[in-house]
Parts: C-alpha cells; sequence; structure tokens
C-alpha cells in the first residue's frame, strides 16, 4: 500500500522557538491517521505545513508522490481547530465563496452544496446569516464547506467540538464514509476514544519531536504488558489472593460481575503463557473473566509522554 | 489570479452591501447639503433683517454719508441731544446701535472721537462697514482742506497688475496661482481624506477575519498576500463607489434644494468673503470671476489628472497595505492605537507642509525633498503639480512611491501571514520584527 501523504524530516524555527524537529510521518492512502500530541506540541504547524499556510525550514513534504505546490490546494481539506466563518454573510453565499476559492466552478459548487445540504438537513438555512445560528449548526457548515471540494485528503483538527452527540455521531458517520469513497484522513484530536474507534495509524508528537508511530495495532502489541484481568469464584477469596501474589505480580481489578468473585489483574513473569495461568486458575475455582488487557491509546500517550 | 478576483468581489459586494454602508452613502450627502441649506438659510434671514443705526454726530461732518439701504436704516439725531439722551433713546427704540461721532477739531485724529454703543457686540461686517464709509468720507474731508482735488486722485490712479510668464513662455497670473493653489489643497485633502476612511476599513475588515477564526480556512485556500491585496482592491472599490454616489448625490440634492426651496447655495459666505468682496468694486468681481475660470483652464490640466490619477492610488495603496498589517498584528480594534500614530504622522506632515510650505515655495528645498519621501510624496506632489514640476522629477517621484509601495506590501505581507495567524499576543514592534524574519 503506498502512501498518499509523507512527511519528511521536517524541521521548522519560529525565531528562537523550535516547532517541529526533523519530524517525519508517513499516510497511507485510504487510512485514517491519528495526529496525536500535548497541546502546543507541534501539531498545528505540522498541519499548517501541510496546507502550504507555513513552509519548513528544511525536509519535504509529498502528497500523492509530487512534491507539495500550489496545485494541491485543491486536493485537501481543512478543517482547522480555530474556525469560523464570516458573520454577517449569508450561509449559501458563504459557502459558494469558500468552494470557489478551492477550485470549483459556481454551477459545480451550488450542485454538491445542495446535496449535502439536503444530506444534513439544512437545506433551509441557505440565506441564514452565520450569526442567526448556533455554534453547532456553523460547525455543519464549515464541516460541508471542508468536504465540498471532495479533496483527496481530509485533515479533521478536533472535529468533534461544538457538536453535541447526535450530531458528533453523524460527523463520525460521514467521515467513515468520505474513506469509503477514497479520502484519506487526518485527524487531530485529544479525545481518545474517538482516535480508539477510527485510526488505523497514529503518530504522537511531543515538544516537536515525533516520539510514536505506526500503525495503531503495532503499537499496542509493542506496549502490551502481559496482563490479564480475572473473575474467579472461590470460597476462601483472602487465600487464592496470597497464593496469586506470591506467584505472579497482581492488582486490584474492578470490573462488573454477576456473582462475588475475586477480581484481580495479573501480570504474566517472562516464559509464562496465558494457557499456564488458566490452567492454573482452572484448579482452583470457576474462572468466569479471562481477558487480555489492552493498553488503551490514552494510556500510551500518558505513559509515552511523560517518559519523554 | 482567479483567487484574487474572487476575494476582490466578495470584498467589495459585502462592503457594499453592508447597512451602515448603504445608510452613511444615501446619508452623508442629504445632512450635509441640509446643514448647507439651514446655514443658508439662517444666513439669509440674518440678511433680511434691518438693522437701524442710530446717529449722532456731533461733529456735523459725517451726517450726509449715511444712505440708507435695504440692510441697513439710519436714524439720524439731532445734535442738540447729549450722548446719555441719545443712548436712551436708541434703547428704547430698539435700534442695533448707536454710532457716536464726537467733535472733531484734527480729522487726522477722528479715529478717538468714533465710538460705536450697543446691546450687543456688533457684527463684523456692520463695523467695517461704517469704517469703510468713515474713513472715505474723512479722507475726502482731509484732501479737501489740503486743497487736493479728488476728482484728480481718482484720475491719475494707477492699477498695476504684473502679467507673469515663465521663461517657456507659460503665462500665469494671481489668480492662476490661487486655482493652482486650490486644486492642489483639493487634492491633497481629498486623499488624505480617502485613506483615512478607507484605511481604517481595510484594517478593520482584516480584524474581523481574524476574530471570526475564518482566516486560517481562507489561508489553506489562497495566499495571504492574495488575500491581503483582494482586500485592499475590493475595499478601494467600495470606496470609490462611495465617492462617486456621494458626489453625485450631493450634486443632485444641491440643485434640487436650491431650486425647491429657492435658496440659494452659491451665496452661502463667510463674513471674511463678505469683507473682501465689499473691499472689491463690482465690476472688478466679474472679471475676476471670468479670470478665476480662464485659470481653471489654464492649469496643465492632462497633467494634472494623470499624475492625480498616479499618485492618488499609488499613496493609497502604500498607506492601505500599512493599514492591513496593522489589522494583522492585533486582536482587536483598541490595541491598534499606537501603530495608528507612525501612520497618521507622516500623513499630517504632508498636509501641512503642502498647506504652509507648497504654498509659500512651490519649488523650495522642502518641498521638493518632501514630495519625494514616498510616505508625504504623494500629498506634497499633488499639490506642487498645478504649479509645474519637471516630467523627469514627477515619473522619479512616483518610482520612489512604486518602489517602497513594493517594499511595503512585501513587508505587510510578512507582518499579516504570521499576523493573522496569531490570537493572543500582544503585538509590540519588537514582535512584528521577529515576525518578518519568521
Amino acid at each position: 500500500m503506498s502512501n498518499l501523504l509523507e512527511v519528511n524530516k521536517v524541521s521548522k524555527n519560529f525565531g528562537d522557538f523550535k516547532a517541529l524537529n526533523n519530524v517525519s510521518i508517513a499516510v497511507p492512502k485510504g487510512s485514517i491517521f491519528g495526529l496525536l500530541g500535548p497541546n502546543g506540541a507541534g501539531k498545528t504547524t505540522l498541519i499548517r505545513i501541510v496546507n502550504q499556510i507555513t513552509m519548513p525550514d528544511v525536509g519535504t513534504v509529498h502528497l500523492d508522490g509530487v512534491s507539495l505546490n500550489e496545485q494541491h490546494i485543491k486536493d485537501i481539506g481543512y478543517l482547522p481547530e480555530e474556525r469560523g466563518l464570516y458573520k454577517s454573510m449569508k450561509v449559501g453565499e458563504q459557502a459558494l465563496y469558500l468552494a470557489q476559492l478551492k477550485g470549483l466552478s459556481k454551477a459545480e459548487a451550488r450542485m454538491r452544496l445542495k446535496y449535502w445540504f439536503d444530506r444534513l438537513e439544512i437545506g433551509d438555512w441557505w440565506n441564514k446569516k452565520i450569526q442567526e445560528l448556533s455554534k453547532g449548526m456553523a460547525q455543519k457548515i464549515q464541516f460541508v464547506v471542508t468536504v465540498l471540494h471532495q479533496p483527496k485528503l481530509l485533515i479533521f483538527d478536533e472535529p468533534f467540538s461544538g457538536f453535541d452527540p447526535i450530531n458528533a455521531n453523524l460527523i463520525k458517520d460521514e467521515i467513515l464514509r468520505l474513506r469509503e469513497d477514497g479520502a484519506t484522513v487526518i485527524f487531530s484530536t485529544h479525545r481518545m476514544e474517538s482516535v480508539e474507534e477510527l485510526c488505523d495509524d497514529i503518530a504522537l508528537i511531543n515538544k516537536s519531536n515525533k516520539i510514536l508511530g505506526g500503525k495503531l495495532i503495532d503499537i499496542k502489541r509493542q506496549y502490551k504488558i502481559n496482563t490479564y484481568e480475572v473473575g474467579i469464584r472461590v470460597n476462601d477469596k483472602e487465600y487464592l489472593r496470597q497464593e496469586l501474589t506470591e506467584k505472579f505480580s497482581v492488582s486490584e481489578a474492578n470490573f462488573k460481575t454477576l456473582e462475588d468473585e475475586l477480581k484481580l489483574n495479573i501480570k504474566l513473569k517472562d516464559g509464562h503463557k496465558p494457557n499456564d495461568l488458566l490452567n492454573y486458575l482452572t484448579t482452583k475455582g470457576d474462572v468466569s473473566h479471562f481477558v487480555e488487557l489492552i493498553p488503551s491509546v490514552n494510556d500510551i500517550f500518558i505513559k509515552t509522554v511523560k517518559n519523554n | 489570479m482567479n483567487h484574487l478576483s474572487l476575494i476582490i468581489k466578495r470584498e467589495y459586494l459585502t462592503k457594499v452591501k453592508n447597512k451602515s454602508f448603504i445608510i452613511m452613502t444615501v446619508l452623508s450627502p442629504i445632512i450635509f447639503i441640509a446643514l448647507i441649506a439651514v446655514v443658508a438659510y439662517l444666513s439669509q434671514l440674518n440678511n433680511d433683517k434691518v438693522h437701524v443705526i442710530s446717529v449722532l454726530d456731533e461733529s456735523n461732518l459725517v451726517k450726509d454719508i449715511f444712505e440708507s439701504s435695504e440692510k441697513t436704516t439710519y436714524n439720524l439725531f439731532e445734535n442738540n441731544m447729549t450722548l446719555e439722551e441719545a443712548k436712551a433713546l436708541s434703547k428704547e427704540s430698539n435700534a442695533y446701535g448707536l454710532l457716536h461721532v464726537d467733535k472733531i477739531s484734527d480729522v487726522k485724529m477722528a479715529s478717538n472721537h468714533i465710538t460705536f454703543y450697543s446691546e450687543e457686540s456688533p457684527s463684523l461686517t456692520v463695523i467695517s462697514d461704517l469704517e469703510r464709509q468713515l474713513g472715505n468720507k474723512l479722507t475726502n474731508i482731509n484732501l479737501k482742506k489740503n486743497k487736493v482735488d479728488i476728482a484728480m486722485i481718482n484720475a491719475s490712479k494707477v492699477r498695476v497688475n504684473i502679467a507673469q510668464e515663465s521663461f517657456e513662455g507659460e503665462k500665469t497670473s494671481k489668480t492662476d496661482s490661487f486655482a493652482k493653489l486650490a486644486f492642489g489643497i483639493a487634492a491633497g485633502y481629498l486623499l488624505f481624506m480617502f485613506i483615512i476612511i478607507y484605511g481604517n476599513m481595510i484594517m478593520r475588515s482584516v480584524i474581523e477575519e481574524k476574530t471570526s477564526r475564518i482566516i486560517e480556512v481562507i489561508i489553506s485556500s489562497v495566499k495571504p498576500i492574495q488575500l491581503m491585496l483582494g482586500k485592499i482592491i475590493g475595499t478601494s472599490l467600495a470606496g470609490i463607489t462611495q465617492f462617486a454616489i456621494w458626489i453625485v448625490l450631493s450634486t443632485v440634492l444641491m440643485v434640487v434644494v436650491s431650486a425647491f426651496i429657492g435658496i440659494d447655495i452659491s451665496k452661502v459666505q463667510t463674513p471674511q468673503q463678505e469683507l473682501m468682496q465689499q473691499a472689491m468694486e463690482t465690476p472688478e468681481l466679474n472679471m475676476k470671476v471670468q479670470e478665476a475660470i480662464i485659470a481653471f483652464y489654464n492649469l496643465p490640466l492632462a497633467n494634472l489628472v494623470v499624475a492625480f490619477v498616479f499618485f492618488f492610488i499609488g499613496g493609497y495603496l502604500l498607506y492601505s497595505s500599512l493599514y492591513a498589517a496593522i489589522g494583522a498584528a492585533v486582536d482587536n480594534e483598541t490595541d491598534t492605537q499606537q501603530f495608528m500614530m507612525p501612520i497618521i504622522m507622516p500623513l499630517m506632515l504632508a498636509v501641512y507642509i503642502g498647506i504652509f510650505t507648497v504654498i509659500e515655495d512651490p519649488h523650495g528645498t522642502v518641498s521638493t525633498v518632501f514630495s519625494f519621501i514616498p510616505l508625504t510624496s504623494p500629498v506634497v506632489m499633488l499639490m506642487r503639480i498645478p504649479f509645474g514640476v519637471p516630467l523627469w522629477q514627477q515619473l522619479l517621484s512616483l518610482l520612489i512611491l512604486v518602489g517602497s509601495f513594493i517594499f511595503t506590501v512585501w513587508f505587510a505581507a510578512k507582518i499579516y501571514r504570521v499576523g493573522i495567524l496569531m490570537y493572543g499576543k500582544k503585538a509590540s514592534y519588537k514582535e512584528l520584527i521577529k515576525w518578518i524574519k519568521y
């Protein structure tokens, strides 16, 4: 699988401040790519470089194998975190204007807008001014404007902020549908549950450096902790807890069960296999729960950033 | 290029469709004309009022000069009245005032013996009118006393009017100079107004894009410099539209108002003008008007028009790119003050130099130098050109202007590019210099 976007060893300084230091990312075609990092890490700078808003000091950016140039503006749709619309302009006029700036003809833009407005059931907003709309409504318009010119690459910076759960879900479904239609999505957010749910690949940027990157599943494998969440029904819970503590490293677990079970997180020692643990446990009581603990993106994020 | 025209179109349309813009466009000439009409009406009321002036002439010298006119009625008191009685009587009869001429032993010292008494301070025109009449009369008395023939004096008076001509054979006159001055000041002032009104408009529209947070969306589609130029051009076109409407509307209204209400607006005069007119004899006035018209046609019109267009555009663009940069550097309008000073200062300087120095000596060192310095050159050069500026100087000045415009746009675009994406940071000059290096 080829990459749609390749950022190669990009650095950017603002005066004495290093915003990006030798950062490389590769976004596979058709993937949803999570760009993560704490506030002020340099994500926005990287996104602005891809959008040609700022130029990198060193390094190259290739879109679809071609060095980034003016022609690529129409291939990218960008929903910035700091976003807004002209308050006193009418919705329709404004959407037409922004679409034309992205290279659509007026007629084409009008047709597509009609399609999207019908789809999101906002057709009757056409002649309203933005200042008459709620924040969530304005965000919908903003989303439509971002995707209207059918770009190859969509960049969403905190796309769900300002949406209620229903509309957030609606937008999420639209993003997934756009991906199915062939778009590649870069997704910058602090909502780890949506990263977990949507992203195939991630890159984690901290203090201007990329500190982690690759397929989400690979990263999770890399970060797995050989720990199993266990629930077991026994008569003497304290005795078993004692016994297990001697053999493994054990901590309290918390999950819902039907009976009064002993609930523990058990970390395997090197050389042990999960089956060894399971076999051992079955000799002690009825095992009702046995699940491998997969590190969440949230855990990985906190852990790597802290260690960095 | 296509982007630029889109931006220009949007900027123009949003400005022109803006409610307050429309209101201002329509209302300004109406208010302006209404104001003039009111002033005209009031001064006409004033003029229609007949002043009754009592005169107590104890000298018996000047009695015969007071002829009542439509504006003033003179009420001559008998000499046997005392001053106090005359005052009381004038007050009682509600007269405008009382002119008291005491006994005059030496006509030369007459000034010491003439007093005007009134309830309130009398109007300047009334007093100067009296002074002129009294002066004429007393001079004549003096002449007679010295046995000088007045008719002879009048006959031997010679009026000198020096004909002016340049070495190249171009004829000018005093009235010509006046026309030149009027043109220069009008052009310079127009540019000044235009820069201030529409420069501010550009600045506000940049700030609006920042505060509404749309800027990043736009900037991902177009280059900042395109956006900036689009804004400047779009707003300028809106400005020209507004100005044109103002001129047309004012003219139409002026004609309508003067026709229907019957107030001749052209007759609105300041006291100074009236004084000047009184000083001139009527036939001379007619000549003056003719001369003025001729003077207008004597102006190097082609040069003026071409120079006006170029210097106006150049000067306006130069300043408006600075305004755009300021808009980009700040978060809201209240923060603009510290940056406004350096813009307003050269502009004011230019107008003052234009008014004080160019009039005095249009081709002196100060005028010449400032007509080359880019921030002052548009105004100063426009004021100088009616007096005849060599073509090479005009071209050089224009070249410098264009050069500095390109530099300013580059500079402003740098600040703009960085500034539009900076929120919350209060820009200082130090900060701005850093931005240029980004």
